[in-house]
């Protein structure tokens, strides 16, 4: 256990009291909602049919994850408040998700490198939260576990392929961990303790694909607190419009 | 709200005794909508059937985070169960202990294996379910549902679902 303010795993069952919980649940929640609604995008313009498939299953996890999430912080909150309020009707500032996330999908090697370094995120932070005391939580993230190392398999080897391919394939890819790598540190802010394990997960991986982690120690973070890039307002607007302009529809 | 409360319903409590045998029953036959050969029982994802409060209370575990079925199987079982003569249904999620496709019955191998989708065992013993060959090749680790891998069989050249082991 990580002990850290995001680790959601206070010892006894979670209180409404507990504010940081909930804090914490919302951020692991906005996560998954926001990266789900940018792989969401590739369906129907990804490279291959497969691929296609296979991203719009990964969404599909991605938001399973976040709905529960809202439930169960909604239930601990104790407001009142749904997974559809939580996830349609909070403002860019109420976001928590990680920069990373929310970065535009860019071209495939983006979408795929940015995927890669989340992937390895989740799995450790899954495998620590399974041993969570609040058992709804240890639930999920017995589920999402699993589907984080499936995830992770599947971005490893087309980061890997990019980036051990052709000439063309080999600089996008690096491009875009050199894009995406001033992400990254902000994945532990508050979880120091994943960083290790996600170092071991992504560093093999990037050997193989001959790629090399920028040596600019640029780190960008502000998400954790609600201050994000200028990319979360868009896909924002664009995903809650429809709540926003006609509040309480029900499909 | 107590039934007993309701206006016109306190002639009827006697009769309110629910048959929970018969509930179950009703419940599992519910099938998937994506693998329609498979009901929630088979699937393992059906856990518990009880009376709370002269209400049927079935409580299920989703598969994967996203699978859209969930939404789908959670109505049906209300709907089985309204039809049934079971007047109040209320259906649970509960996520904990994780589904897994351990859970899957033995009967419900058979039957997707008689479907033409390979059943959940480890990747490296999955067999064709037209010829029954070894080592068909894998094509996209994500098929058709979230649950699903999507392969090929060597021998007789027939694509096929595999159910993921998971």
């Amino acid at each position: 256990m990580s002990g850290s303010h995001l680790s959601a795993s206070p010892p006894g069952s979670p209180s409404p009291e507990d504010g940081i919980t909930v804090a914490a649940l919302l951020a692991h929640a906005d996560d998954n909602l926001v990266l789900a609604q940018r792989l969401g995008d590739w369906i129907s313009n990804a490279p291959e049919l497969e691929e296609d498939i296979a991203l719009g299953n990964i969404a599909l996890d991605h938001l399973g994850v976040a709905r529960a999430l809202y439930t169960h912080a909604g239930a601990i909150e104790g407001s009142g408040r749904t997974e559809d309020d939580l996830a349609m009707r909070r403002s860019e500032r109420d976001f928590m998700n990680v920069l990373l996330v929310e970065q535009p999908n860019g071209d495939f090697a983006h979408t795929m490198v940015r995927a890669f370094f989340f992937d390895a995120y989740q799995v450790e932070l899954w495998a620590d939260l399974v041993d969570s005391a609040d058992r709804t939580l240890a639930g999920i993230a017995e589920r999402a576990l699993k589907e984080a190392r499936y995830h992770l398999r599947h971005s490893s080897s087309w980061v890997i392929r990019i980036g051990d391919g052709t000439e063309e394939s080999h600089r996008r890819a690096q491009e875009a961990v050199d894009a995406l790598w001033r992400y990254t540190t902000e994945l532990f802010e508050g979880e120091p303790g994943y960083q290790v394990g996600w170092q071991r997960l992504i560093s093999d991986v990037l050997d193989d694909a001959r790629l090399s982690i920028p040596e600019d120690p640029y780190q960008r973070s502000g998400g954790r607190r609600g201050f994000h890039s200028e990319h979360l307002g868009h896909l924002l607007a664009e995903m809650q419009w429809m709540q926003r302009s006609y509040p309480g529809l029900e499909w | 709200m107590d039934a007993a409360q309701l206006p016109g319903f306190g002639m009827v409590t006697a009769k309110l005794t629910i048959d929970v045998a018969r509930a179950r029953e009703v419940a599992a036959s519910v099938v998937d909508p994506e693998i329609p050969v498979l009901s929630i029982d088979d699937l393992g994802i059906l856990r518990d059937v009880q009376v709370e409060n002269d209400q049927v209370v079935v409580t299920i575990t989703p598969t994967y985070s996203g699978c859209p079925a969930m939404r789908q199987i959670e109505s049906d079982i209300s709907l089985a169960l309204e039809s049934a003569g079971f007047d109040r249904v209320e259906v649970r999620m509960v996520m904990s202990p994780a589904w897994t496709s351990d859970w899957i019955s033995p009967e419900g191998h058979s039957k997707l294996a008689a479907f033409g989708i390979a059943p959940p065992v480890p990747i490296d013993d999955v067999l064709c379910p037209s010829c029954a060959a070894t080592s068909p090749r894998l094509v996209a680790t994500f098929g058709s549902t979230a649950c699903k891998a999507l392969m090929v069989c060597s021998v007789c050249g027939e694509p096929f679902d595999y159910f993921k082991e998971f």
